[in-house]
């Protein structure tokens, strides 16, 4: 047997961490899976929930956006799709980052009680929110076939967003995650983030709409938000080149969440060997 | 050769100490950031307000090493830094200054089924917790019989675990445990757990691993468990390692340090004593006859108990009637004097507790003033309090001896008649 040597020290960070990590990737599965399959435990409808719950959002958001609002949708584009696409890829986001961020709080009888790279949280329960989303992505080309509307070679660039989004749920989430340990107000601050996100992005309106005020003072600050790219890029992937999208701001999307994440990785890093303390 | 090293290990928790609620929020952050902004000056603020810190060391400059093989029993009062350790040893926490080195796979049992989730049914908690623990799949699926025997749970397996007895649960729990396989294991207090015939089970595991050469660091409250398993114990008291060596001399030093006993009670004069215009208490005191130089009561100990009272009465035909009772509250039993006349003065009883008849266990004494037989004086309730101790000898069984007393009665067996049983 090959002996395994660990030297504790205060802040001392773990050389082996990222090996570590790799080592763990089965208490990872098995953390995933236990979300997974809790979830719906006890629900007559059971996994049929993450097929209703975006559907009706879409047909709510359709009715008010589309039908009351008499907003304008991308032309050539059926309303509900545009909806349903940016719905999808917002609600990854925004489960990954809500979920992320009480990840360790969630697990603190995990915390306490035994150690392991607490990385891990955060990534299983960014997984149980990209099998929601796999499950939703999959609503959606049901009603591609519905409506007659098949995506074209744009769908090649949906990988690339897909991550990105990834990412911004990572880059935001695991600093909140951090603070949330101390400081349980980020539990009740995160439903408001989220919600403010559902407006300020383009997902049940089109950013054609917001280019079309090009002059007035809150445009630029409208792109400084990262998730207009990730949800434009998406939109675009799947709905073909009459989706509005400016490539610029995917750039903006790219240097934010960068910085972001590295930010929160070495945050979270310096923080999770003391997690335990303030828990 | 040595498999941990710790060099000065300190842990420091900082306590804040402030009027009204009693987490931190944000708002207490921010408005404290404020404040110095604001009050720049220092002192300028009015001491009620500030949020004070205190630091607390739950360790303090712990220095120790366990070679291969040791057996490590952890003793101390509650707060005493022994979990605290347990916790810095397997990584949870970082220590605030120190070194640890460690030659070897750590897994630590801080709990009994720790993580395990009520939804999920026996067989996939098995894997859950496993995984947790630090097993592989494969290890899990090689050990799953083991395990599901060991645990008795065989029929419940697909069975939620919210619907398990809670005694169910900490069977499984452990027995997931019990067949860890790390080359350094550290144990906090699992023993706790479960009914007799299950502590009985896991303490005879727990000797299992402990021969089979593997390294053990076991924290428990329980004396006759830590000297049976272990050969070498270390005793904390409030964050500092103020003991180490041999655990039949450890243990009986924390055991006399740890003692409630309040051997004696004393009054100088009748003014400040406790009773009556008829009777006042002098002195109700427990006199022991150590064996084995101990300084503390163990199960072999004799002792006498004796009382001191002053009569303020002419002449009474008194007696004194003594009951002793566990620290659960029932009376183990009650002996009397004979009723003889006093006149006023200063009165003495004493009563022999021989060693052999007490099991361990807290007592207390209470002392009644009767008169003429049948008036009650004046009771003295929790008069004095004292800890018998646990001593076994030639017994490889360490779970709790069970009653009140443990007297040495004549029992004996004998062979009848021999191979009457051989074909």
């Amino acid at each position: 047997m090959k002996t395994h040597e660990v030297v504790i020290e205060p802040g001392r960070s773990e050389k082996n961490y990222w090996r570590d990590l790799w080592r763990n990737r089965e208490l990872l599965y098995i953390l995933s899976m236990r979300d997974i399959s809790v979830r719906y435990k006890q629900t007559v409808l059971g996994t049929s929930w993450s097929l209703i719950r975006p559907l009706i959002t879409m047909l709510i958001m359709f009715f008010v956006f589309s039908k009351v609002a008499k907003l304008k949708g991308d032309p050539g584009i059926p309303y509900p799709l545009m909806i349903l696409a940016g719905l999808t890829i917002w609600t990854f986001f925004a489960n990954a980052f809500t979920q992320i961020s009480t990840s360790i709080t969630a697990n603190s009888n995990l915390v306490t009680k035994v150690y392991f790279p607490r990385l891990i949280m955060p990534l299983s329960s960014s997984i149980v929110s990209f099998i929601d989303f796999l499950v939703a992505l999959g609503l959606f080309f049901v009603l591609t076939i519905w409506y007659q509307f098949w995506p074209d070679w744009h769908i090649l660039f949906l990988p690339f967003f897909i991550i990105l989004a990834l990412l911004a749920s990572f880059a935001f989430g695991l600093i909140f995650a951090v603070l949330n340990v101390r400081f349980r107000d980020i539990g009740q601050l995160i439903p408001f983030i989220v919600q403010i996100g559902f407006y300020a992005c383009p997902i049940a309106y089109s950013s054609r709409l917001v280019e079309e005020n090009a002059g007035e003072w809150w445009h630029p600050i409208y792109y400084i938000n990262p998730m207009v790219g990730i949800i434009d890029g998406f939109k675009w992937s799947l709905l073909g080149e009459n989706a509005f999208f400016n490539p610029k701001s995917v750039i903006n999307s790219v240097v934010i969440i960068g910085l972001f994440l590295f930010i929160s990785l070495a945050f979270f890093r310096k923080r999770e060997n003391s997690f335990v303390d303030d828990i | 050769m040595a498999v941990i090293t710790a060099e000065d290990i300190s842990k420091r928790y900082i306590i804040d100490h402030k009027k009204g609620k009693g987490k931190s929020s944000i708002k207490d952050a921010l408005s404290e950031q404020l404040r110095k902004v604001f009050n720049g000056k220092k002192g300028s603020n009015p001491e009620h307000e500030h949020i004070e810190h205190e630091d607390f060391w739950a360790l303090k400059d712990v220095n120790f090493s366990v070679e291969q093989g040791d057996r490590i029993g952890i003793v101390g009062h509650n707060g005493a830094g022994k979990s605290t350790l347990l916790k810095v040893l397997s990584k949870i926490t970082e220590p605030t200054t120190g070194r640890i080195h460690i030659k070897g796979r750590i897994a630590s049992l801080l709990e009994v089924g720790t993580g395990f989730h009520p939804e999920l049914t026996g067989r996939e908690n098995i894997y859950l917790n496993g995984a947790i623990l630090g097993m592989t799949r494969e290890e899990v699926r090689r050990q799953f019989d083991a395990i599901v025997d060991f645990g008795g749970i065989e029929k419940f397996l697909d069975t939620p675990v919210k619907r398990y007895s809670s005694g169910m649960y900490v069977r499984l729990g452990f027995a997931i445990a019990a067949h860890l396989d790390p080359e350094i294991l550290i144990i906090d207090e699992v023993l706790a757990v479960g009914d007799a015939e299950f502590q009985k089970k896991s303490l005879g595991k727990m000797r299992d691993v402990s021969t089979s050469g593997r390294t053990i660091l076991f924290v428990s409250h329980n004396m006759t468990a830590v000297q049976a398993l272990c050969n070498r114990t270390l005793f904390f008291e409030r964050g500092r390692l103020i003991e180490q060596g041999e655990t039949n001399q450890v243990v009986a030093s924390y055991l006399s340090k740890i003692s409630k006993t309040k051997l004696l009670r004393e009054w100088s004069t009748p003014e400040e004593a406790p009773g009556n215009d008829l009777v006042r208490v002098k002195k109700i005191e427990i006199i022991p006859e150590y064996v084995d130089n101990q300084i503390f009561i163990d199960v072999r100990t004799p002792f006498r108990i004796r009382f001191e009272y002053w009569n303020m009465m002419d002449r009474a035909n008194l007696n004194l009637s003594l009951h002793l009772y566990s620290m659960t509250g029932e009376c183990i039993f009650n002996v009397g004097t004979l009723s003889q006349p006093f006149a006023k003065g200063l009165i003495s009883g004493e009563c022999l507790i021989p060693g052999h008849f007490l099991n361990d266990g807290t007592y207390n004494v209470s002392m009644m003033i009767v008169k003429d037989t049948v008036t009650v004086l004046y009771n003295m309730e929790e008069g004095v309090i004292f800890d018998v101790a646990d001593y076994r000898d030639g017994v490889a069984w360490y779970g709790k001896w069970p009653g009140f007393v443990r007297p040495q009665l004549t029992f004996h067996t004998e062979m009848m008649e021999e191979n009457i049983l051989n074909d």
